[in-house]
């Protein structure tokens, strides 16, 4: 089981990184900085409203590049047939969804952290703050991997599910983006455990929600 | 190959408001084809995802020892990925599988992304991919469509050699098959 599962994650991993058909992880990182640097022209160069809001944006941000690969996570695999070939050999839905969180999160969470350190410099943030919300990015991206996936498994054959997944998202991103961004506010852990703890929480109920959902789609 | 029957019961299906078949009846043992006939829209494609547990049964059981391989239309291969990565993906979930690429007529085609493969290669990769899966049970929804002459005698041969190695066939098709032993059941006689 484990070495089927294996074998699943560098399938995902392959289709969802650089060079992967499924965008790539260097889209999203290109459109979270080109929001970073839209920024600074939109809200002007006054340095303190910067550093003051400049968290809030690269969460903002994290959140919209997060939300791009959504369309093409689970529908392209239900169309393939790929969902009742793995039902057929006993390999559940669920383990399914959840090696699919972990190649959503490696292909985004990780590079957007990466991206944080020049999108800080172009908003103003100093070290202290960045660590907070390099920590804070690193609880809370998992949870939006998991929700990620989890919508895409729910609006996956619907007619304009792409749009729809955006729009589930971005509530159910909420606490996620309170805690994440309100850490800054406060700069304190509680901020950040509670980010973590939102995360875990998304993390336990994707799996099983996106794979009865992909059974719900049968039929 | 190891033990395997499959039987169905009282099987009723039904999509939206239409109940398309019912008390629908068969048993299979060890070496037997059977082949689902009738016209398009007669509830063949519905009546092989019932049996391989895709479709919820409107009423009616499904039963059957052994693992269960189906094709039907869409080949489950990457369409972006060459066929050899592609296929390779299912070795490295079913275990490594005999080289069968120059029989099923692939062989030259490894290297080609599965988008440029034409309906009947993408078949053949299919009928690669279950031949790969060593599941003891055959489910075949429209195994001819799309495939040459050559391609016809290929299923053929193919299906006659799984089940003389004691496996079993469900092959639902409009076309009729030359296959020794084939049952069939006719889908019109179950009409509700």
């Amino acid at each position: 089981m484990i070495r089927v599962l294996l074998s699943l994650l560098r399938r995902d991993l392959g289709l969802l990184l650089a060079g992967g058909r499924r965008g790539g992880a260097l889209l999203p990182v290109l459109f979270f900085l080109s929001v970073a640097m839209l920024f600074p022209f939109a809200v002007g160069p006054d340095a303190p409203v910067l550093a003051r809001t400049g968290g809030g944006v690269i969460w903002v941000a994290a959140l919209l590049a997060a939300i791009l690969p959504l369309d093409r996570l689970v529908e392209p695999d239900l169309e393939l047939g790929l969902f009742d070939q793995w039902a057929l050999r006993g390999i559940s839905e669920e383990w399914i969804m959840a090696v699919r969180i972990i190649a959503h999160w490696l292909s985004f969470g990780p590079p957007l952290m990466l991206a944080a350190l020049p999108a800080a410099a172009l908003v103003g943030i100093d070290g202290d703050k960045l660590r907070i919300v390099e920590v804070g990015m690193l609880a809370g991206t998992p949870g939006l991997a998991a929700l990620g996936v989890m919508v895409a498994a729910i609006t996956a054959g619907l007619r304009g599910g792409a749009a729809l997944g955006g729009l589930l998202v971005i509530p159910l991103a909420i606490p996620l983006l309170v805690f994440g961004a309100g850490s800054l506010a406060t700069g304190g852990d509680t901020g950040l455990a509670l980010t973590a703890a939102a995360s875990l929480v998304l993390l336990a109920m994707a799996p099983f929600a996106a794979g009865a959902a992909i059974r719900a789609g049968r039929g | 190959m190891q033990a395997c029957r499959l039987s169905v019961q009282d099987l009723a299906c039904r999509r939206g408001d239409r109940l398309l078949f019912a008390r629908l009846s068969f048993a299979l043992a060890p070496g037997e084809a059977l082949q689902l006939a009738g016209a398009n829209g007669i509830g063949k494609s519905s009546l092989i995802r019932i049996i391989a547990g895709l479709l919820p049964a409107y009423a009616g059981t499904v039963s059957h020892e052994g693992a269960m391989g189906l094709v039907d239309e869409r080949p489950a291969l990457d369409p972006h990925q060459p066929l050899g990565k592609a296929l390779a993906l299912w070795q490295r979930i079913d275990g490594p599988a005999d080289n069968l690429a120059a029989r099923l007529g692939l062989a030259e085609l490894m290297d080609v992304p599965v988008r440029y493969l034409s309906t009947g290669q993408k078949k053949r990769a299919a009928l690669a991919r279950l031949i790969g899966q060593r599941a003891p049970i055959w489910l075949l929804d429209e195994p001819l469509n799309g495939l040459d002459v050559k391609g016809v005698a290929l299923v053929e041969s193919l299906a006659a050699d799984h089940c003389r190695t004691g496996g079993i066939c469900v092959i639902a098709s409009h076309q009729p098959m030359a296959l020794t032993a084939l049952r069939q059941i006719a889908m019109q006689d179950y009409l509700a």
